[in-house]
C-alpha cells in the first residue's frame, strides 16, 4: 500500500504545528539545561501542575478511546465499530508516548524514569503506574504494529501479531482498565490536604469511568476531524452509537459524582463561591451536566453538529477535573500555606508542543499507514 | 446460548462494582514502633526562641552524611547575595530542615484567656511510624529503618517524582528546585551521627530542654509524667537526652491534655507538648489517626485480584460473544 496522495504534507495547520513543536522543543531543551525551577512555577505546596495534571493525567484519559473500542470490537465483538479501531489504538499508543515524554520532563531526574522497573516498591501506587505505562505502552505498539507490517508487506511478522492479537488485546484491556483507576488511586494518600468534592475512595473508579467517557467522545471526534481532514467518511451509526455509550457513561458517571457530594460534602458546598467550587461546577457543567442534557433527547443524539459539540464539551470537562485533582483540590491547603501557581511560559509551550507533536504523527499516520483500513 | 451478550456484560459489570465497594480503608491496628525507635520531645513551654536547634541543625547536617551536605561542605544559607549573605528562613525549604516560628494569640475578647498566648512551635520530620512518604515512592529512595525508625533519603535511586510531596500530610518533604540535579531534602533526625554516638544536634544544642532525644518510648513515658504534673509546681526537665544526667529545676507549664504524635497520622517518632492548641501552631487540623499508607494499600492489594478477573472477564466475554455473533448470522 502506497502513501494517501489526497493528504497533503504541507496546509497552513500544518505549518502551525510545526512552530508549536519547534517551540516546544526549545522550550524543552531550556527545561533539560536548566532545571525545573527556572522552566516551571512549580514550588513546595504545588509540586505538581500543568505537566502533571495535563499532560500527563489528561493525556491518559484522551488515551482511552484506545482500549473501550479494542474491548467493544475484539471483546464484546460489536464489528460495527471496526473501522474506528486502527485510529483510536493508534491515539492511545501516541497518547501514551506523549505522556510518557511529559514525565520525563516532569520528573527532576528525566535520566532516571527507568529506575522503578529494576526498583521494585509494590506499596507505591506511582510504582504501579509506572510499571502499567511500560507495559501498556508496549502493548498498544504490538497491537499497532500490523499497519507497519502491512507497509512493508512483512506477511510473516502479520501473521504473527494477528495470531496474538486478542492475547494482546484482553491483556491491554487489563492493563488501561487498571491504569486509569491506578492514576485516581494516586490521590487517595491526600485525605487531609483535597477537598471533599473530589476526594472518595473510590476516586480510582471514578477515574475510570470519566476517562471512558473522555475515550467515547475522543474517538468519535477524532472520526469526524478524519472525516473533515482525511476525507474518510464512516458510517453515521457509529457515531450514534458512540453517543449513545457516552450517555449511558455520563449518566452513571453523574449519579456517582451526585452521590459522593451528597455523602462526602453537602448539595450546598458548590455553590460557596470558593475557588474548588467554581472549578467543580465547572467541570461538572461542562463536562457532565451540559452533555447530559444534549444528549438525552434522541433528536438531538443523531444530529452531528451536536454530537460534535458534545464531544468537545466531554474532552474539556475531563481535562478540567484531572486539572483540579491535581491542582486546585489542594486549594484551601496550599492557600493556606501562602503558595500560588500558576504554569509558566515554559510549561505552557511544551505542553503546546506535545500536543502539537501528537496531533502531527496522527497525520503522519494517517497519510503514510493503512490507517483507516479495517484489516 | 443461555447467556446472551447484555447479560454477561451485567455480571461482569456486577462483579466489578462488588470488588470496588470495599474500597473504604478499614482503620487497621496501628503499626508498632520499631524496636530501637528513637525520636524527639519537643515541649513548647519550655521553648525560648532562641533558635540555636536550627543554627546547629544546618552546621552539622552541613557535613559528610547530612541531610543538607552538597559537595564542598558549604553550609546553605537561604540568601546568598554579593553584598551579603544571612539565614532568616520563614519555612522549611531545601536548605532548612528545622525551624522554630511563633505564636500570638489574636482574639482581643478574651476567648484565649484559659490559654497560653504565645508559644514557639518547631518543625520538621515527624519520621512517622507508618511514613506516607516511604509508601509512596516508587523507587524506595525514602525508607524507614527497620531498626531505628529514622525515615532517610537516598538521592541516588530518588527520580524526583514528588510524589512524597504530595503524600506526606505534614508537607514536610522539600524539593531542590533551583538545581539540574535535584534532590528531595528533609530532616534525617542526625542519621549520620549517631556512629560516633552523638545524636539529632538539634537536641545536643538546646539550651532548655525543649527538645530531647532518646528511645521513643522513653519520650512517651516522660510526656505521659509531664502531663500528670499540676502547673506551676516544680519538676527536673531533662535537657539534651531523656535520660540525661543534666536536668533544669523548673516550673511546669500549663499543658493541653494532648501529646501530639501518640497516634497522628498513625503515630510519629517526634512527640510534641504544648499549651496552645495544635491547629492554632501550624498543623492541619485534617491529619487524622489514619496511617495513611493504609489508604493507599487497599487500593494496590486489589489488584492482582482484579487482573486476573479481568483478563478472565476479557477472554470469557470474547469467546461467548464470538459464538453469539456466529449463532447470529446463521
Amino acid at each position: 500500500m502506497n502513501s494517501d496522495h489526497e493528504i497533503k504534507m504541507w496546509t497552513p495547520n500544518t505549518v502551525i504545528l510545526f512552530v508549536l513543536m519547534t517551540v516546544g522543543l526549545v522550550a524543552i531543551f531550556y527545561r533539560l539545561a536548566n532545571g525545573l525551577g527556572a522552566a516551571t512555577n512549580l514550588n513546595n505546596t504545588y509540586p505538581w501542575g500543568l505537566w502533571l495534571g495535563f499532560d500527563v493525567l489528561g493525556g491518559v484519559a484522551m488515551a482511552a478511546g484506545g482500549f473501550t473500542i479494542a474491548a467493544a470490537i475484539y471483546l464484546f465483538n460489536w464489528k460495527k465499530y471496526k473501522p474506528i479501531g486502527r485510529p483510536a489504538i493508534l491515539t492511545a499508543f501516541l497518547g501514551y508516548l506523549l505522556a510518557i515524554v511529559a514525565l520525563f520532563l516532569d520528573i527532576g531526574h528525566p535520566f532516571r524514569l527507568w529506575h522503578p522497573s529494576i526498583m521494585w516498591q509494590v506499596h507505591s501506587v506511582m510504582w504501579v503506574v509506572a510499571i502499567h505505562v511500560i507495559l501498556y505502552t508496549t502493548t498498544l505498539a504490538i497491537e499497532s504494529s500490523p499497519m507497519l507490517f502491512e507497509k512493508f508487506n512483512m506477511k510473516k511478522a502479520l501473521k504473527v501479531v494477528n495470531g496474538i492479537m486478542i492475547g494482546a488485546v484482553v491483556f491491554g484491556v487489563m492493563l488501561s482498565t487498571l491504569h486509569q483507576a491506578s492514576l485516581g488511586a494516586v490521590f487517595l494518600i491526600a485525605p487531609s490536604k483535597m477537598s471533599p468534592l473530589w476526594f472518595t475512595n473510590f476516586m480510582p473508579y471514578m477515574f475510570l469511568v470519566s476517562a471512558i467517557a473522555m475515550g467515547l467522545a475522543m474517538v468519535s471526534a477524532e472520526a469526524m476531524f478524519s472525516a473533515k481532514a482525511f476525507g474518510h467518511k464512516i458510517d453515521k451509526e457509529i457515531y450514534f452509537g458512540l453517543a449513545r455509550g457516552l450517555f449511558t457513561t455520563l449518566l452513571v458517571y453523574l449519579v456517582l459524582k451526585l452521590f459522593f457530594l451528597i455523602s462526602n460534602s453537602s448539595l450546598a458546598t458548590p455553590f460557596n463561591g470558593s475557588v474548588e467550587s467554581n472549578m467543580y461546577l465547572l467541570e461538572m457543567f461542562i463536562g457532565v451536566i451540559l452533555p447530559v442534557c444534549l444528549l438525552a433527547s434522541r433528536k438531538i443524539r443523531t444530529n452531528m453538529n451536536n454530537i460534535l459539540t458534545v464531544n468537545w464539551l466531554v474532552i474539556v470537562g475531563v481535562l478540567v477535573n484531572r486539572m483540579n485533582i491535581c491542582i486546585f483540590s489542594m486549594q484551601e491547603y496550599s492557600t493556606a500555606k501562602g503558595a500560588s501557581y500558576f504554569p509558566s511560559a515554559i510549561e505552557l509551550l511544551v505542553t503546546l508542543g506535545i500536543f502539537a507533536m501528537g496531533i502531527f504523527l496522527f497525520k503522519m499516520a494517517a497519510k503514510h499507514l493503512p490507517l483507516f483500513s479495517e484489516a | 446460548m443461555a447467556i446472551n451478550r447484555r447479560d454477561f456484560l451485567k455480571v461482569s459489570a456486577g462483579s466489578g462494582l462488588l470488588l470496588a465497594s470495599n474500597t473504604s480503608p478499614a482503620v487497621a491496628a496501628p503499626k508498632p514502633l520499631p524496636p530501637e525507635a528513637v525520636g524527639i520531645l519537643y515541649d513548647a513551654t519550655l521553648c525560648i526562641g532562641c533558635k540555636s536547634c536550627m543554627v546547629n541543625c544546618k552546621k552539622f547536617n552541613s557535613m559528610p552524611g547530612g541531610a543538607l551536605y552538597r559537595e564542598g561542605g558549604d553550609i546553605p544559607y537561604e540568601h546568598i547575595t554579593p553584598e551579603e549573605i544571612y539565614d532568616a528562613p520563614t519555612e522549611l525549604s531545601d536548605k532548612t530542615l528545622n525551624i522554630i516560628k511563633a505564636y500570638k494569640s489574636e482574639s482581643a475578647d478574651g476567648s484565649d484567656a484559659d490559654m497560653e498566648r504565645y508559644s514557639y512551635i518547631k518543625n520538621h520530620c515527624l519520621h512517622c511510624i507508618d511514613p506516607a512518604c516511604a509508601s509512596v515512592c516508587p523507587v524506595g529512595a525514602l525508607i524507614k529503618d527497620p531498626n531505628d525508625g529514622v525515615v532517610s533519603y537516598d538521592q541516588d535511586k530518588c527520580i524526583g517524582c514528588r510524589y512524597c510531596q504530595i503524600a506526606c500530610p505534614f508537607g514536610i518533604p522539600k524539593f531542590e528546585w533551583q538545581e539540574t540535579s535535584p534532590k528531595i531534602v528533609k530532616c534525617q533526625l542526625c542519621h549520620h551521627r549517631y556512629k560516633e554516638g552523638n545524636y539529632s544536634a538539634c537536641c545536643e544544642y538546646c539550651p532548655t530542654g525543649a527538645s530531647i532525644f532518646g528511645k521513643v518510648a522513653d519520650l512517651r513515658e516522660e510526656a505521659k509524667r509531664r502531663l500528670t504534673l499540676s502547673p506551676g509546681s516544680k519538676y527536673e526537665f531533662p535537657v539534651q537526652t531523656v535520660d540525661s544526667g543534666n536536668r533544669q529545676f523548673k516550673e511546669v507549664g500549663n499543658y493541653l491534655e494532648q501529646i501530639y504524635g501518640m497516634t497522628e497520622a498513625g503515630g510519629t517518632q517526634y512527640l510534641f507538648m504544648s499549651g496552645v492548641p495544635f491547629d492554632k501552631l501550624g498543623f492541619n487540623p485534617n491529619i487524622t489517626d489514619q496511617a495513611y499508607p493504609d489508604l493507599t494499600w487497599g487500593y494496590i492489594k486489589k489488584v492482582p485480584v482484579l487482573i486476573v478477573a479481568l483478563l478472565i472477564a476479557g477472554a470469557a466475554s470474547h469467546v461467548i460473544t464470538r459464538r453469539d455473533n456466529l449463532s447470529d448470522s446463521k
